[in-house]
């Protein structure tokens, strides 16, 4: 009865079972045993629990009891869009390194953006990163493979080995696929073993080498830019190409109202497509370049007040399906030049989740909409059995203390990529206890 | 003033009209007899130029040897950034060595702020990539005040490749803070987005765009001209210059379009027959040699300015 633990008074959170209200979360050798509900909304899972009422108690003894008072208990999160860097830029990140900062993030399983060196588009790369993972990682990694050899965009890659493998996803992720043939072979082919292709969307001519959002912001900063339409008119080409394939698509990193909207009408239009959005496109826009801080570059690039409003309105009204953190770190030499040589990307996963609160604050999602955008709608489309604390389930939960504020100092991450533009914010509610793998890391 | 001279934007008209005025008292020592002052005597200089530069280089080191200080150079094609060293590591060992001024050229725009904020010498901006170069539009100032008196109520027209040109955008810039009203005429292609009105450095009644030159030029008292960078062509922004001269060419019959006695700028290097004709470049009305003249005076004075800001000149 080493294993066994028991959470109680803390406010469970399922959608996959639309459980909401205070309870007690029972696991038993890392899987979830039992969960007995307070709250009337559950009387059915009640009913069902009362005859083992007194085996629960009798237990109690034998368990390690965690008083969740006034915490959040939550399925743990999933982060279908993180960049590990291993194999190949290991003085970025490490699937050690990148695990530990998601289980301090509140995530307990990550899949990660082919994007390495060597570049993830093929099986022998797929396995290295299960191995390391299975003997370094702190929480669970899901390979994406990449669509094209190299990600070069040319002919695809092995999709079917690297699936076998232990691929859950397809995206040439950072290099958008350009060729539109190419985009149309690999939504047709990947339907052969129902995953999705994911669509980081940029007309590389239309980017032109920006570094920024197109506006008044750059002409400001004299930086070149990065037009919106340079996201839309991609997004609006593989939503196309999803129609005529019936392939699964999903577009990453949704920055633009205008991306929002073309995906609105798809979704309205039956078109299987899903989208994601990553905490700093709803908050902070393009002034936070101002200075030319590197930590603020980010592709797609930050956008403007109307596009941040916009992606709100998307997580609201269902347009956009998942919060990602796009986790991008980089080493503090990498980020300390100049603004246009320095690489993109944030460094997310310890943030993530506290940005997102907010949204739960302002109203615009209940914490239920919440738990769906960053655990149960992105294990559904990439069809992992995370997500849920349903009965039998690993025993991945995240506790979070909604009211608790703390000050992000970046050099306190567990990440090796500090390059955040939310360094010295103060932030409103936090995970407080994360258990993956039979751990507890709080 | 402050430590740097990054941009125009980061300073206010206040610090123009003394960097102008200051100026002027610096173009009467270039017209004596011996032209140094010891002004910054045990000072040291380094000119940082990352891209290639004759006139703006030249300028900068003149005004740093009539002020006495010693000069360093330092040219990106021969030094250790082609062995792979950064522009932090290079300007660290620079201010290692000792030196109170930087001056620098660089392709990449804030590359000022960011060595600006990584140093304690004052660093001059020389023009970074399609941001800013400050010390142009302040010579140009000076030299539309020398020969109208003021600033005040002048129309006047910035002419060409505005998207690309950081001299264009630290006019805009300086101009706003005066009530000069301001046209840019060119293609739209090479307009960037100002978001008139709703910028804050460019919130200005009177600043427009026209696309119709004859339109644009209509009663200007100055026409500023940009250079047509060569390197751009074949990036689509325009089908030729044959057809960019027909446009957006400066010829005495467009010129007529302007106010009778108006003034010609331009900052150099030029392309004759592209973006302007020699006619009018060479004409009693350009007073593009003034410019470089004015240049040093204008470099003399934002020097000896930082200087007694830092409380040691």
């Amino acid at each position: 009865m080493d294993n066994s633990m028991l959470i109680k008074n803390g406010h469970i959170i399922d959608p996959s079972q639309g459980i909401d209200g205070i309870g007690v979360l029972v696991i038993e050798n890392g899987k979830i045993k039992e969960i007995k509900m307070q709250d009337a909304r559950c009387r059915m899972q009640d009913k069902k629990n009362k005859s083992r009422e007194s085996c629960i108690m009798d237990r109690e003894s034998d368990a390690r009891i965690i008083d969740a008072t006034g915490l959040y208990v939550l399925p743990g999160l999933v982060d279908m869009h993180a960049h590990l860097r291993e194999p190949g830029f290991e003085g970025k990140e490490a699937i050690s390194s990148g695990t530990m900062a998601a289980v301090r993030g509140g995530f307990t399983s990550v899949c990660c953006m082919p994007n390495t060196e060597p570049v993830n588009d093929n099986e022998t790369v797929t396995e290295f990163i299960l191995r390391k993972t299975y003997a370094e990682g702190a929480c669970y990694v899901f390979p994406i493979g990449a669509i094209s050899k190299g990600q070069k965009g040319e002919e695809l890659a092995e999709m079917g080995m690297m699936y076998e493998a232990g691929c859950v996803a397809f995206s040439d992720d950072g290099r958008p696929v350009m060729n539109s043939l190419l985009m149309r072979r690999a939504l047709e082919y990947s339907k052969v073993f129902h995953v999705p292709i994911i669509s980081h969307c940029e007309d590389l001519n239309l980017s032109d080498g920006g570094v920024m959002n197109e506006g008044a912001v750059s002409t400001f900063l004299g930086l070149s830019g990065i037009p919106a339409a340079a996201e839309e008119v991609m997004t609006a080409r593989d939503i196309i190409l999803a129609e005529l394939t019936g392939g699964s698509l999903h577009i990453a990193h949704v920055s633009t109202e205008g991306s929002v909207r073309l995906i609105r009408q798809a979704k309205e239009l039956g078109v299987r497509v899903t989208a994601e959005t990553c905490p700093h496109y709803f908050s902070i826009t393009e002034d936070a370049v101002k200075g030319y801080n590197t930590n603020a570059k980010v592709n797609p690039p930050l956008r403007t007040q109307r596009d941040v409003e916009a992606i709100k309105e998307g997580l609201r009204d269902g347009a956009i399906d998942v919060i990602a953190t796009d986790h991008a770190p980089h080493h503090r030499d990498d980020k300390l030049r100049e603004f246009d040589k320095a690489p993109a990307g944030i460094s997310g996963l310890e943030t993530a989740l506290s940005l997102s609160l907010k949204l739960v604050r302002d109203g615009l999602l209940t914490m239920s909409q919440l738990v769906e955008k960053m655990a149960l709608n992105p294990a559904r489309i990439m069809k992992l059995n995370k997500g849920t604390l349903n009965i039998g389930s690993e025993a991945d939960v995240v506790m979070v203390d909604a009211d608790r504020e703390w000050k992000v100092d970046p050099e306190r991450f567990a990440s090796k990529g500090k390059n955040t533009p939310f360094g010295g914010w103060v932030l409103k509610g936090m995970p407080v206890m994360t258990i993956c793998k039979g751990k507890i890391y709080e | 003033m402050l430590k740097d001279l990054v941009g125009i934007k980061d300073i206010s008209r206040e610090d123009v009209e003394l960097i102008l005025s200051t100026a002027s008292s610096f173009k009467d020592v270039l017209k004596r007899d011996i032209k140094k002052v010891p002004t910054l005597r045990g000072k040291t200089t380094v000119n940082l130029f990352f891209e290639p530069s004759t006139r703006t280089k030249t300028s900068f080191e003149l005004a740093e040897k009539r002020l006495s200080t010693d000069v360093l150079n330092f040219s990106a094609p021969t030094s250790s950034v082609v062995k792979g060293e950064s522009l932090y590591d290079t300007v660290k060992t620079i201010e290692a060595y000792g030196v109170d001024f930087i001056v620098i050229r660089h392709s990449s725009s804030g590359a000022p702020h960011f060595i600006a904020r990584n140093v304690n010498a004052s660093v001059i901006n020389a023009g970074d990539g399609i941001n800013e170069h400050p010390t142009q539009a302040l010579l140009d100032a000076f030299t539309i005040i020398e020969k109208r008196g003021s600033l005040q109520g002048l129309t006047i027209a910035i002419v060409g490749d505005v998207f690309h040109s950081r001299v264009a955008k630290s006019n805009v810039y300086l101009l706003s803070k005066f009530d000069a009203e301001i046209r840019l005429i060119g293609p739209p292609t090479l307009m960037p987005d100002f978001e008139l009105n709703s910028s804050p450095v460019t919130r200005h009644p009177s600043l427009s765009v026209y696309y119709d030159m004859d339109e644009g030029l209509k009663d200007t008292d100055v026409v500023m001209m940009l250079r047509i960078q060569t390197e751009r062509q074949g990036r689509g922004f325009f089908p030729s210059t044959q057809e960019y001269f027909r446009y957006w060419g400066l010829d005495m019959k467009r010129l007529k379009r302007a106010k009778k006695d108006a003034l010609v700028m331009h900052p150099g290097p030029m392309n004759r027959g592209v973006e302007i004709s020699s006619d009018v470049a060479d004409s009693s009305q350009s007073v593009i040699l003034d410019q470089v003249t004015n240049g040093i005076a204008v470099r003399m004075a934002v020097m000896y300015l930082l200087s007694r800001e830092k409380g040691d000149g």
